[in-house]
């Protein structure tokens, strides 16, 4: 089907209220995605018509709501291309699914003196979880710089890698900077020493599918929300082998085979990764959200979305004082920038006044904002569903914030 | 002029604006008035870091009141500090403890002392309070 963007907005209620009397503007995508209304209708759906507790119930409420669950499993198995429907774990999120592997996989593989390598780029969740471990395991904790442009410097990468390397965890795009990172080669090259790679892939899954089978990741993690999909819930992707061998992560109900008070087994993948009663309406909507991807026209999408990457940028970049933060070749459509003289804060403040939703601040990448000298940017980013007069409409708010502060 | 009668002056103040845009060209203007800090007290303990911005809060006793002195990197924070200054600024240190800050609400400033913001303002508030207490011991 054709893309056409102004139909495709009719499917997000959201898009057309108004805020401070201003019909609004979305930007801020990259902290969360708006919702299509199939997703919303499979959340109000579950509640109105099958609430029940998954797994293991026999009537006949538990089962439909069990069979609509797994299909949720099953549609993102499909999605991100896994071999297995069990190497798909739910999870809360991003951030749940990092702290699983950090916990789970970190407390049985990392020794002492062994070394996790990360990026400079990394959100503090894939910061945090890692040097928390590190301490615990008398780890080393290596980062990749970045250059100017905010680029991965790969040959430092590589001089990273060694015999001591057991994880490498990256995200493939930068949540401030908008850089996509070549993953694939940076898994390549991990695989070469022997370390197993993370992929933070929770910007990635509103702009493409992540392959995991054909980048070769051992480890995958998202967030449904950023992809037009609810919150609470997420999905961690791993090979199956690894998964298997991992101990879990959390006790409790639905990860057991058999519990006594001298012993308790574990269940079978997926479920021994997934303690106690999980979101289920969000489980549900999944399956709406990969339905709701799939049924648009991706060739068409990047087209879209590369256009307002380039027109947001070159119309920002006639602004005086106005500097781009992330000039990655590889870019998504995420534009953080800085204004000489203004605060990021008081440019939000103002263009919210007119309706236009930015980030500001330092987006959970403090050591990020130090490499550039800089307490916080301005972000504006891009889902399919924006348009170039938003664009102009950033443009003007940011063009009267800019008049009113300086 | 006792707090009450300060923020009853601000309310009032801004019952004149017709728009965002006038509230906010105030703010503005009042943030951007001279520094109310000196650079000497803008040292690492008396930063109250926010997600968003950074403010400074210093405040002495001087003859049995309290003087606030503070500043941020943002301007609309600023000029917000420079209104919760008029209020609190030289009033003994009871008065200060016992007083509600209401005209925050009432002048529909209200969304940037909410929790959420992280703009420092909020724990700015705080810290304001507490220095009242800590300076009620010596009067």
């Amino acid at each position: 089907m054709k893309f056409n963007v102004n139909d495709i907005r009719k499917d997000f209620p959201i898009l057309s209220r108004e805020v401070n009397g201003k019909t609004l503007v979305y930007l801020d995508n990259g902290a969360t995605s708006q919702k299509p209304q199939i997703v919303i209708d499979a959340i109000t759906g579950y509640y109105s018509n099958d609430n029940s507790n998954i797994h293991r119930g026999v009537h006949t409420l538990s089962q439909v709501a069990t069979t609509a669950y797994e299909e949720g499993r099953k549609k993102i198995q499909a999605w991100i291309n896994a071999e297995h429907s069990e190497e798909v774990i739910f999870t809360k999120g991003t951030t749940d699914g990092i702290n699983m592997i950090s916990n789970a996989w970190g407390r049985a593989n990392l020794q002492k003196d062994d070394e996790v390598i990360i990026t400079e780029m990394e959100h503090h969740s894939n910061i945090v979880p890692w040097q928390m471990i590190c301490e615990e395991k008398g780890a080393t904790l290596k980062v990749i710089p970045v250059n100017d442009s905010g680029e991965l410097l790969m040959e430092e990468y590589k001089k990273l890698l060694s015999s001591k390397t057991k994880m490498v965890a990256l995200v493939q795009i930068s949540n401030t900077l908008g850089t996509i990172n070549p993953v694939k080669e940076i898994i390549a090259l991990a695989h070469e020493v022997g370390a197993k790679v993370l992929v933070d892939g929770a910007q990635q899954v509103a702009h493409a599918a992540p392959n995991v089978r054909e980048i070769d990741a051992d480890f995958y993690v998202f967030g449904l929300h950023k992809m037009f999909g609810p919150t609470g819930v997420g999905i961690l992707y791993g090979k199956k082998a690894l998964l298997e061998e991992m101990p879990p992560y959390q006790g409790g109900g639905d990860m057991i085979k058999e519990v006594t008070f001298e012993k308790t087994t574990y269940n079978e993948l997926p479920h021994k990764l997934e303690a106690g009663t999980p979101n289920i309406s969000a489980g549900i909507a999944t399956a709406a959200a990969v339905d709701y991807i799939n049924s648009l026209n991706w060739d068409e999408i990047h087209v879209h979305e590369q256009e307002l990457l380039d027109y947001a940028t070159a119309q920002l970049k006639k602004i005086d004082g106005l500097k781009i933060v992330g000039e990655a070749t590889k870019k998504a459509s995420v534009i953080s920038f800085v204004v000489e003289g203004v605060h990021a804060y008081d440019i939000g403040v103002i263009v919210d006044k007119m309706g236009v939703a930015v980030r500001t601040g330092h987006h959970c990448t403090q050591p990020l904002m130090n490499r550039f000298g800089i307490q916080g940017t301005v972000r504006a980013s891009f889902a399919f569903y924006n348009t170039k007069e938003e664009v102009d409409l950033l443009i003007v708010a940011l063009k009267r914030a800019i008049n009113m502060l300086s | 002029m006792t707090i009450n009668e300060r923020q009853d002056g601000i309310i009032e103040e801004f019952e004149m604006f017709e728009d965002w845009m006038d509230k906010y060209e105030y703010l503005i203007s009042l943030g951007k008035e001279l520094p109310l800090i000196k650079e000497t007290k803008k040292t690492s303990e008396n930063i109250i870091k926010g997600c968003q911005s950074r403010v400074w809060l210093a405040a002495d006793l001087e003859k049995s009141k309290v003087h606030y002195t503070a500043d941020s990197d943002a301007i609309i924070t600023k000029g917000i500090i420079s209104l919760m200054i008029r209020i609190l600024t030289d009033s003994s240190p009871k008065e200060i403890m016992e007083t509600e800050l209401y005209f925050i609400d009432k002048v529909g400033l209200k969304e940037h002392l909410s929790p959420t913001r992280s703009n420092g303002l909020v724990s700015m508030v705080k810290q304001m309070k507490m220095y009242a207490i800590a300076y009620s011991s010596k009067v």
